[in-house]
């Protein structure tokens, strides 16, 4: 049954979108977005699990055995780098912010330059 | 829009998105549906094309090195970016405040720390090459070694007695590592287009399966990603390092 995977990918998907819409710090509104994210890798690793397979290693099973989906862990393995340089981009972005605003709310600065 | 109304707002569009998400979602094929046939194409052919018993990596590094290069220059670009951001900023703070950090001290290095740190370090080095270069043949690859090999540097960071020291801090060294292998990785595109005229074909003799040199190209893939990405991630870290050290600088 897939259905728990699936439930458990929406619900960080909308929570962490929930953090995002809610957060009251920059710092934290990262964090939410990196949430978000995850849930892409557990929808793309469930989409490739399969009852019984394997990892798709091949150093010592032969390659006729039943694998789960190597595609998509290839594509997880991008979505988790791209999440890494993503946040790293924007907490330097909340540090400048900090120094340029004296607040980390995203709030506050839209009242100060709104 | 004060934040009653947009939470009014997200909450109304989320149980939308909830209502679209769960009819995508329940469309999508069981644990017990066949693969789909790119998959269980490379799957099943990955070992005897390539030679390289890591499947996923002979995805992400031959079949679809072109997508890997596009994440690799993000990866790149966006180290560069939080750089020049936090570098500017460093400009920005006192200049006198500058000159004394060769001096600052790390607030609360235990002596365990001190002891172990380099010790640890050590370790992470030895596994991130490993993982960098098994990566064809056992779960890993450039991205996870090159992450692991960054970690040290952390270790060094925390272990030291000093938080802004020079040497702790190899800024331009970390910029070079993360530009070359940024490059390297192109290049070896490049050569699949000089020696099999087609972009990243893997033109390199693929040897036995299962021994370290391997797989043609898709192991120095591995190594020049490595490079690139345990450079990029270290460069972040320092950058990151700098703003604590100034940040505590400013407050006392």
């Amino acid at each position: 049954m897939s259905a728990p995977a699936l439930v458990v990918a929406a619900w960080l998907l909308l929570v962490g979108l929930y953090g995002v819409v809610t957060s009251r710090n920059l710092v934290h509104l990262v964090l939410c977005l990196g949430v978000a994210q995850a849930s892409t890798y557990v929808l793309l690793l469930a989409v490739g699990y399969r009852q019984g397979a394997q990892a798709p290693i091949f150093s010592d099973i032969p390659t006729s055995a039943p694998v789960v989906d190597p595609v998509v862990q290839a594509l997880t393995l991008t979505d988790v780098v791209v999440e890494a340089t993503v946040s790293a981009l924007l907490l330097a972005l909340a540090v400048q912010t900090r120094k340029r605003f004296g607040t980390v709310d995203p709030d506050e600065i839209g009242e100060l330059h709104g | 829009m004060t934040r009653r109304v947009r939470l009014a707002l997200f909450l109304a569009s989320a149980v939308g998105l909830a209502v679209v998400l769960g009819f995508a979602l329940a469309g999508l094929p069981g644990f017990d549906a066949d693969l789909g046939r790119y998959a269980s194409f490379v799957a099943s052919h990955a070992v005897s094309q390539r030679r390289g018993t890591n499947s996923v990596v002979d995805v992400a590094f031959d079949y679809r090195a072109i997508d890997t290069l596009a994440e690799e220059l993000m990866i790149f670009v966006a180290a560069v970016g939080a750089a020049v951001l936090l570098a500017h900023a460093r400009d920005e703070s006192d200049e006198g405040q500058a000159a004394d950090l060769e001096a600052l001290r790390a607030p609360s290095t235990s002596d365990l720390l001190r002891t172990f740190g380099p010790g640890l370090a050590a370790v992470a080095i030895v596994l991130g090459v490993y993982i960098v270069t098994h990566g064809h043949l056992s779960p890993g690859g450039g991205f996870q070694g090159g992450v692991i090999l960054s970690t040290a540097l952390v270790l060094v960071f925390v272990a030291g007695r000093t938080l802004a020291a020079a040497r702790t801090r190899p800024l331009a060294p970390l910029e070079v590592a993360e530009a070359v292998g940024a490059a390297g990785f192109a290049l070896i595109g490049l050569g699949g287009l000089v020696f099999a005229s087609v972009f990243f074909e893997n033109f390199l003799p693929l040897g036995t399966k299962g021994s370290l040199l391997s797989a043609g190209t898709i192991p120095l893939s591995n190594v020049a990603v490595g490079i690139e990405v345990a450079g990029a991630f270290a460069l972040v870290f320092a950058e990151l390092v700098d703003q604590m050290v100034l940040g505590r600088g400013g407050d006392t």
